[in-house]
């Protein structure tokens, strides 16, 4: 989305879609930082192909519902021009109890970074790059079980 | 037969376009219309082991075929959150 993402908005939906009781909420903010790699960085692009990447989300959110029964989850990313100190993706996660609620917050941002398609340009004083990540591939099972682990640790 | 091939970041630097049509062999896969691609655009020829395809706006392998009309898409290592 291109406006501003809203950590409150997205909480409140989140909360009154998950069906059970909910105890605890965790949220992930992602911010652009000023610095990438000891160069200052003026500000983020960022590119989507949202047709595929609202599916991506959906999955996100299925699989994480499928491993915390009790979790509901929700993620928004911004595209287009992203200023330093703005929030590029927003995550929040909620749940009967706090473990769930951080374990889901955790994966659902790792799975963002493996398989969401978006792509983040950075403007430098002196030029631009095209950071590139991970190859998606959604049915990886191997990158599933890292997210999970890291989701868990 | 006639695709539509989207590309996003990088590689649609390198093709100058987000969107291009390209006639492709019936029968053709993923593969075949990338290596097309990749044929008229060298410097797209590094991103063979690293890219991701879909089609019509579903992540799928490099051996799927295509067809007539359909949206195929290129994606470059992603990079989001």
């Amino acid at each position: 989305m291109a406006a501003p993402l809203s950590l409150d908005a997205l909480t409140t939906v989140v909360v009154e879609s998950t069906d059970g009781p909910v105890g605890g909420v965790s949220s992930f903010l992602g911010l652009v930082r000023g610095e990438n790699l000891g160069r200052r960085v003026r500000f983020l692009e960022y590119e989507a192909y949202d047709a595929l990447a609202l599916k991506v989300l959906a999955r996100i959110e299925q699989e994480a519902r499928a491993q915390w029964p009790s979790a509901t989850v929700g993620i928004h990313h911004r595209t287009g021009r992203v200023e330093i100190g703005e929030a590029s993706i927003a995550i929040v996660a909620a749940s009967a109890h706090r473990a769930d609620a951080f374990a889901v917050c955790r994966y659902a941002i790792e799975r963002v970074k493996q398989i969401l398609p978006v792509w983040k340009h950075e403007h430098f004083d002196d030029g631009e790059t095209w950071v590139e990540g991970a190859t998606a591939d959604p049915d990886d099972e191997a990158a599933r079980q890292e997210a999970r682990r890291r989701a868990c640790a | 037969m006639r695709v539509k091939v989207r590309l996003f970041a990088r590689l649609r630097e390198i093709v100058g376009s987000a969107e291009i049509e390209r006639d492709v062999p019936p029968g053709a896969t993923l593969a075949v219309v990338w290596d097309q691609l990749a044929a008229d655009f060298p410097a797209l020829a590094p991103y063979r082991g690293s890219i991701s395809a879909a089609v019509n706006a579903d992540y799928a392998r490099l051996q799927a075929p295509v067809g007539d009309g359909d949206e195929v898409a290129f994606l470059p290592p992603v990079s989001g959150g």
